[in-house]
């Protein structure tokens, strides 16, 4: 019995005892010399796991009396978050041995924030959904701060545990409402106690607070103050980490409250979810336009993006879930394509983030400036690029629900988006003269980038049948 | 032992004579989570006072949790406040390691001087 529960976590069973085996050796043995290695092997791991969660046989498993579900939406999500963790080790390396950041607590600290994150999505539970949280998030407070020396990054920290740890709370007061008004901590039993679509007050309110708390962890609108300075303040492959697993992680772990312990009251959650689209997408599209740092326009622009998966979420269906996951894993490749390249704009051998360095980029390096472009277009979801299919899928998901008014408004603020993605390349092509980026980019940052504008320009033909799979993911959740 | 202390609560709240009952405890629970709250927002001196302000938080959850506990007859609730003691414990150490680090570079931990980045 224990041994079959164990079976299920067998993937996040190894990644916990790499990690805690991992810093035992480094602090006894290596120290920092040997991080470089630690953090090739850390991706490759992670790898082996996602080919590993890919072929176990498909199907729904509980462990440990349904507070851990395996589904293939869970499956699903964890893959996505353990290559792009990889993926995002590994462009960042030549960046973190450049900037003296290459230390052997880097990628244990990413190992154990992804095992949390593989706890959260397949939470099926209060308590295991709280620790699975609280596990990537204060790794990922620790990583923040991980340049000691800066006060940015320190201050980046600061901010993002102060606030992280406030959204901790209201999320938790919500689950201790949603324990005392259910009577039980699992899902299975909440969607029990609110599926016979009406909902006690005490219901309503815990829901309303665990929505609260996950926006933060999402960063959806009203929610989002912290994202912009963390985004700003860490160092940028932390930054290029913020904004690809743990997003995935919040959002899925969003869809798996409001659907599997909540699914029986879509129209009480459904405007919460569409408020925070709404909100998201203008927020995120209207404040980017001011911005001269490009980590911060990122930031602005994953506010955005999260507001149009949740606006798929919102629909309340199954293709909505699907069209969330599809969105989800587009907004990640392109996300490591232009972090791979944020990560190498470089001006006299240092390390750079304002748009202006981009003037004239594209005379320099015409190859690179393509590959941006092809990302900026793809991140405004101009067609017939793959971003464009993402913002579809969503926004047909939202139609079909009858949300009409939402498809409008996410029609509207894409719009407005575009017009930043676009100041971005009419910098490159068209800015004044002045002396601009170095242009050096390391093998892996471009293999990065060049993969992920291939990806843009190739996957319109099928999308690397990553619709299918997405909603045979979806249907899992919905049953 | 737990039961004991269950039997202890129940009693309290079962008895219904007007005494204690659930509701008294969650309005405690309720008035000390948003003086946390309040104490993050409206607090412009001190770092510390923030870290004071969330353990506050986590604790109104806590006697949430036990209240519910006892009032259900269900120890889970009880587990429930185990685990977020141990992470509250975490969470507070890792608060103070960030802070004694931007304390070094900045010389300060007044909240007006968490300001390098607007916003």
């Amino acid at each position: 019995m224990i041994g079959a529960d164990l079976g299920i976590l067998i993937p996040e069973i190894v990644l916990s005892l790499y990690a805690l085996g991992g810093l035992l050796v480094a602090v006894y043995i290596s120290g920092d010399r040997l991080a470089g290695t630690l953090t090739q092997v850390t991706a490759a791991l992670f790898v082996v796991m996602a080919l590993y969660i890919g072929v176990t046989p498909d199907g729904t498993r509980d462990a440990f009396g349904g507070m851990v579900i395996d589904d293939g939406f869970a499956r699903f999500a964890k893959i996505m978050i353990l290559l792009s963790t990889a993926a995002v080790l590994l462009i960042s390396q030549d960046f973190m041995a450049k900037s003296d950041l290459l230390r052997f607590e880097y990628p244990m600290l990413i190992a154990l924030a992804t095992v949390g994150m593989m706890m959260m999505v397949s939470s099926g539970d209060l308590i295991v959904l709280y620790m699975g949280l609280e596990l990537q998030s204060l790794s990922l407070y620790v990583i923040a701060a991980l340049r000691r020396e800066s006060v940015r990054s320190t201050e980046a920290g600061l901010k993002y545990f102060i606030l992280g740890a406030l959204s901790s709370g209201l999320l938790l007061y919500g689950a201790s409402l949603v324990y005392g008004y259910a009577g039980t901590t699992l899902f299975s039993g909440i969607i029990a106690a609110a599926g016979d679509g009406k909902v006690e007050l005490g219901l309503l309110f815990g829901l309303v607070f665990l929505l609260a708390g996950l926006a933060f962890k999402v960063s959806a609108a009203p929610f989002h103050m912290w994202t912009p300075d963390v985004y700003e303040g860490a160092p940028t492959p932390v930054t290029a980490v913020f904004a690809t697993a743990p997003k995935v992680a919040a959002m899925v772990l969003f869809a798996r409250v409001v659907h599997d312990a909540f699914g029986g009251v879509v129209g009480d959650w459904q405007q919460v979810v569409a408020f925070l689209a709404v909100g998201s997408m203008f927020l995120g599209a209207i404040a980017a336009i001011g911005q001269t740092d490009i980590k911060r326009l990122m930031a602005y622009s994953s506010i955005s993006h999260m507001g149009f998966a949740l606006m798929g979420l919102s629909a309340g269906t199954e293709q909505g879930v699907s069209a969330m996951l599809i969105y989800m894993a587009i907004y990640v490749t392109m996300n490591i394509g232009t972090f791979a390249f944020i990560l190498s704009m470089e001006k006299d051998g240092r390390h750079v983030t304002g748009i202006s360095s981009l003037n004239n980029f594209a005379l320099k390096e015409p190859m690179k400036a393509l590959a941006l472009l092809i990302l900026m277009f793809s991140l405004a979801g101009v067609p017939p690029l793959v971003g464009f299919f993402g913002k579809y899928a969503v926004l047909l998901a939202a139609v079909d629900a009858g949300l009409v008014w939402l498809a409008v408004a996410g029609v509207i603020a894409s719009v407005i988006g575009a017009f930043y993605y676009l100041r971005i390349v009419y910098f490159m092509y068209f800015g004044t003269n002045e002396d601009g980026l170095d242009g050096q980019m390391n093998v892996l940052p471009w293999v990065g980038l060049m993969a992920s504008a291939g990806i843009m320009l190739l996957g319109v033909l099928n999308l690397f049948g990553i619709d299918g799979l997405a909603q045979a993911a979806a249907a899992t959740l919905i049953r | 032992m737990p039961s004991r202390h269950l039997d202890i609560l129940t009693g309290y709240i079962c008895r219904g004579d007007g005494m204690i009952g659930l509701e008294h405890y969650l309005t405690v629970a309720a008035a000390l989570f948003v003086i946390g709250i309040f104490g993050i927002f409206l607090n412009r001196k001190n770092v510390i006072v923030i870290l004071m302000s969330v353990e506050l938080m986590l604790l109104a959850v806590n006697i949430n949790l036990v209240a519910f506990s006892g009032f259900l007859g269900d120890l889970t609730g009880q587990v429930f406040t185990l685990f977020v003691l141990t992470v509250a414990a975490a969470e507070a150490a890792i608060g103070l390691a960030i802070l004694v680090c931007f304390f070094r570079n900045r010389g300060s931990i007044n909240v007006e001087d968490v300001n390098v980045m607007k916003g």
